[in-house]
């Protein structure tokens, strides 16, 4: 099935969706040389977030995350792609200087999608693919 | 959002790479805050400087950029006096990568003056109704209140990216409709000092506009110390003050929560000056000092030596406008620090108390350096480090 969404950043890539219900600081809760969420308290706490599709409500904290973003992608660990409920600065900006495609404005129930649902996030159609039947809606 | 013709080529890549990321970032920032249209911008101050801060991450970015700003821009404070840092036993690591930072913005055409009060270096800088990309947050809120310029806070990179280009998304502080007050504060006090003013006022108001009313007649210096102390404890971005800064638009007292501010709520922001025996540091110049506040505390420690470390932090062109200030200060042990400060240097961090007479250094010391910090007067401050009382 096809879900409309809005482009933040542009571009098209495919993979298994990573899903948090909270929200992500990049600067600390993210580690750039692993690409693993450090911080104990967060939901994602322990996993990589590297070429997932994550899927999260939208950033927050500190605006240095944009560029532990960067970083990431520099060294492979990025994200393939990242889906947003609303996207914040932070995390728009982050994409887009790295080439990460970022879409936002999507129904809710995208954070219902589980983990490892194959995802592809096409920025330039404005659209996220997921296979049928992967969420009740 | 609305482009023009020239603002769509550089999107689509006409101009290469950097542009268009830069318009990019521009457009992604518009397009979160509902912003209409780009408007062209005076001037841009540009946070994210300090290795400390921004680390690897942030030097890659900025190296990988190619191009030149198209409009006046400076930088924040750096993590060390890009000259003396060896004095302020700064590692070679941290030299050789913050110098790197350095480097990479000079190669972007930004003049490399690392200060958070551009607008004392060059009045060009920013005029009444200007708009300007601007990131520190003190030199936002002066800039906003004081100047009575148009300016949001920015990201290190949307700041860079506007300087790139010439141009910032036309939303938030840049209408007029955003910039009436949403707090009136009667201040019943005759006050002294304005950081204690701003680091209450800032947790009252938080991200609103406050309009202050009060007897005290404030001077520049000390409306760049409320700004700095309110964008600090709340996120103030716009103040004003009755019969000193410019008027405010046209708005609605009803609609304004009132707030009175007395003697003895002054008072309390500095009960902690009781525990102030252990402190092996005074920090002064956040942000940082202006001539004639270099020469006011030249006069306070004059005749006295300082039994403390203790640090004036100022920007290097005013620095070096009066040497022979800079050498009564330093003569007495102290010593004047240029292009940084003792909140985004990681100098600061070998400390374990320091005294300082900013409303803004005081919130940001124990998060970001993990030192104990203590409020003081400017005179308790220059009293601590010389022993005197």
């Amino acid at each position: 099935m096809e879900v409309k969404c809005h482009k933040v950043s542009g571009g098209c890539a495919e993979g298994p969706a990573l899903v948090t219900r909270e929200r992500i600081s990049f600067l600390g809760n993210v580690n750039p040389e692993t690409g693993v969420v450090v911080d104990p308290s967060h939901e994602l706490y322990g996993r990589s977030i590297a070429g997932a599709i994550l899927i999260f409500p939208g950033g927050k904290g500190s605006t240095v995350g944009s560029y532990v973003i960067y970083q990431l992608k520099k060294r492979g660990l990025a994200p393939a792609a990242m889906i947003n409920l609303k996207s914040e600065p932070i995390v728009a900006v982050g994409a887009i200087i790295s080439d990460i495609p970022l879409v936002d404005r999507v129904p809710e129930w995208i954070l219902d999608v589980k983990d490892g649902t194959w995802i592809v996030v096409d920025a330039k159609r404005e659209v996220v693919v997921l296979p049928d039947g992967s969420v009740r809606i | 959002m609305h482009l023009t013709r020239d603002e769509e080529l550089l999107l689509q890549g006409e101009r290469g790479d950097t542009l268009r990321r830069a318009m990019e970032i521009l457009v992604a920032l518009g397009d979160i805050y509902e912003a209409e249209r780009l408007i062209e911008i005076k001037s841009a101050q540009i946070a994210g400087v300090s290795y400390k801060t921004i680390g690897d991450a942030g030097l890659e970015w900025i190296s990988d950029l190619n191009g030149k700003v198209a409009v006046p821009s400076i930088l924040n404070p750096a993590g060390m006096d890009l000259l003396k840092w060896r004095e302020m036993s700064i590692d070679e690591d941290f030299a050789r990568k913050q110098l790197a930072i350095i480097d990479a913005y000079r190669r972007l055409g930004v003049a490399i003056e690392c200060t958070c009060t551009p607008y004392l270096l060059y009045e060009s800088i920013a005029s009444r109704g200007d708009h300007l990309a601007w990131s520190e947050s003190s030199a936002v809120s002066y800039a906003n209140s004081v100047i009575g310029a148009m300016t949001n806070r920015e990201g290190g990179p949307s700041a860079l990216a506007a300087a790139l280009v010439g141009k910032t998304p036309l939303y938030g502080y840049h209408l007029e409709e955003n910039r009436v007050p949403t707090h009136v504060i009667s201040v019943e006090a005759d006050v002294k000092e304005y950081g204690a003013l701003g680091f209450l006022a800032g947790k009252i108001v938080g991200d609103g506009v406050p309009l202050f009313v009060m007897r005290s007649r404030p001077d520049r210096d000390d409306l760049k110390a409320l700004g700095a102390a309110m964008a600090a404890s709340g996120s103030v971005a716009l103040y004003y003050v009755k019969g000193v800064t410019q008027e405010p638009p046209q708005y609605d007292p009803d609609a304004c929560e009132i707030i009175e501010i007395e003697d003895e709520d002054i008072r309390s922001v500095y009960d902690s000056r009781a525990d102030a025996g252990d402190v092996d540091i005074v920090a002064l110049g956040c942000p940082h000092c202006s001539l004639q506040e270099l020469e006011g505390i030249a006069d306070l420690l004059e005749g006295r030596k300082v039994s403390k470390e203790l640090w004036i932090c100022t920007s290097r062109r005013v620095a070096e406008s009066a040497p022979e200030t800079v050498r009564r200060i330093e003569s007495t042990g102290a010593r004047v620090i240029c292009d940084t400060c003792m909140v985004v240097s990681p100098a600061s961090e070998r400390f374990s108390h320091m005294m300082v007479n900013s409303g803004k250094a005081f919130v940001y010391i124990p998060g970001m350096c993990g030192v104990k910090a203590t409020l003081g007067s400017l005179e308790d401050c220059i009293n601590a480090a010389t022993g005197g009382s």
